[in-house]
């Protein structure tokens, strides 16, 4: 055997050789590309930390408008949670276990505020629930009405967070093996039984991602709020609000309601990926 | 005394079929994968609805279509064991035994004693609090068949009851099942792909293919029939 590399080996070694520079050069660009994303990301995050000192930011924690604006948003949020969570569940139950005509509509339907913008949001809630609005007219006659209240608030924030809920726990409850439903109806559970012993305890930890990804998105809303609810601090003025309308005077109580959320931000993503470890 | 006779369409056949099973008797379900053997099951346990035909337990009509009934799998006191098991995963095993006591809200000490006994049975008293992933297959399979005996159904469908039993411990386990089916007294279906628990297991053994009971009888008796293809790979 010749251990001499022929012409064509020598070719082959050589393109080899170009192979692994380009492909050298390659990973060079996707680690550059891949850094430029990440400082794009990080660094107006981190700006928010630079551009206060601690001092400033623990002072502006105790203005009027930011206590108003953080306790505000923490009701309404956990309000509209508690609702989404409570109408929800038992939709996304009976759409990921039972087919009828029209489900796919359902389905769309409850998907639609993820696409739709938040100004159409709040002129859509406005054109329902304002005072002259299709239901609201009729509200009003009883003395009712929604628009620029702290419930304008929970509606807007449901009406934009429920999709975030509802998406996740019908992926959650399609993931739970139907035998054991089975299983429990043949011991003898009836199907509300089924559901609170063996579904939703099984789905738990899709269940409370979801609801920890809607909380964040109805803590985040500003649109459609805004539209639909006003801004009146101690009433309609969330958090998000509160940064839109303080950062035209007081600096550091925007960056300091910025900060809050960012935080909360972190601990959303942290918990969800804690809880949607854990399964079974 | 269980008398079954239904029809129902499946995607690729329709399944048609009549079976009794005698007190105290087993009989075992064999065919080919797709045979619709599981499906008889689910029939009986009321997880699928007939389209038509009549299936009654004892005195007991669980399902009628000419007199329109229909009773729920939970009314049907029926002892129904999957080939997975489905123990519930988040539960330990004292709570899988108790799952059926609680639904037919029996007052806790009550609970509490026949699911003691039950796992003494068994002997698995020391893991009642361990949760069920972490049991070996036999095990698993143990505590299934605790879970729906504890509720002294009146039937016992058993689908692959040994097919996730490992090896070395199917034979000592094929004996415990034989035995505790035994000592219940009632009917038994087992469906099975295993020659060991049809001959083993079984009084009368049943041939399904396509959704149609092709063949029945005495387990020698059938196994007996070479020129059928399925019987000629299945003893070998």
């Amino acid at each position: 055997m010749d251990s001499t590399p022929s012409r064509q080996g020598r070719e082959v070694l050589r393109h080899a050789g170009r192979a692994r520079l380009s492909r050298g050069f390659l990973t060079l660009f996707v680690a550059a590309l891949l850094v430029l994303f990440l400082l794009f990301v990080t660094l107006p995050v981190v700006s928010l930390f630079l551009r206060i000192s601690p001092e400033a930011f623990f002072r502006s924690l105790a203005e009027p408008v930011v206590i108003d604006a953080l306790s505000l948003s923490l009701t309404t949020a956990t309000a509209s949670t508690a609702i989404v969570v409570l109408l929800g569940t038992p939709l996304a139950l009976v759409n990921a276990r039972h087919d009828y005509p029209g489900r796919a509509l359902v389905d769309t339907l409850t998907d639609l505020p993820i696409v739709l913008p938040p100004a159409v949001a709040g002129i859509a809630l406005l054109m329902a629930f304002g005072r002259r609005g299709v239901v609201g007219q009729y509200l009003n006659e009883f003395g009712i009405s929604i628009a620029f209240t702290t419930a304008a608030v929970i509606l807007a924030q449901v009406f934009v967070a429920s999709p975030f809920y509802i998406r996740q726990a019908r992926a959650s409850f399609e993931a739970v093996d139907r035998h054991y439903e089975d299983a429990a109806r043949t011991l003898g559970a009836s199907p509300a039984t089924v559901a609170l012993r063996v579904t939703i305890p099984l789905a738990w930890g899709g269940l409370v991602s979801g609801a920890i990804l809607s909380f964040a998105r109805a803590l985040g809303e500003f649109g459609a709020t805004i539209m639909f609810a006003g801004n009146y601090q101690g009433r309609t003025r969330t958090m998000p609000l509160a940064i839109y309308t303080t950062m035209q005077g007081d600096m550091d109580a925007a960056i300091s309601l910025a900060i809050i959320l960012v935080v909360i931000s972190f601990v959303v993503i942290a918990a969800v990926k804690v809880i949607t470890r854990r399964n079974y | 005394m269980l008398e079954f006779r239904a029809v129902r369409k499946l995607r690729d056949f329709v399944l048609d079929l009549a079976l009794s099973v005698l007190p105290g008797e087993t009989l075992v379900l064999i065919g080919e994968n797709g045979a619709g053997k599981s499906t008889v099951l689910n029939l009986i346990s009321g997880i699928l609805t007939p389209d038509e035909g009549e299936i009654t337990l004892g005195d007991r009509v669980l399902f009628s279509s000419e007199e329109r009934i229909n009773l729920h799998p939970e009314n049907r006191n029926i002892g129904h064991l999957f080939q997975s098991y489905a123990l519930f995963p988040h539960m330990t095993v004292a709570e899988n035994v108790a799952f059926g006591l609680r639904c037919r809200k029996l007052p806790e000490p009550e609970i509490k004693r026949a699911v003691a006994e039950q796992l003494e049975t068994i002997n698995l008293s020391e893991l009642a609090d361990v949760n069920v992933g972490r049991l070996s297959g036999g095990q698993r399979q143990r505590v299934a068949l605790a879970r729906a005996l504890v509720l002294d159904p009146d039937l016992l469908l058993l689908d692959e009851p040994l097919a996730a039993v490992d090896m070395r411990s199917q034979a000592a386990m094929r004996r415990e099942l034989r035995e505790r089916i035994r000592k219940t007294g009632i009917p038994c279906i087992v469906v099975t792909h295993s020659l060991r628990d049809a001959v083993e297991l079984g009084d009368r053994l049943g041939l399904m293919e396509d959704g149609h009971l092709v063949a029945g009888g005495r387990p020698e008796e059938v196994l007996r029939m070479r020129e059928n293809r399925f019987i000629a790979s299945f003893v070998g």
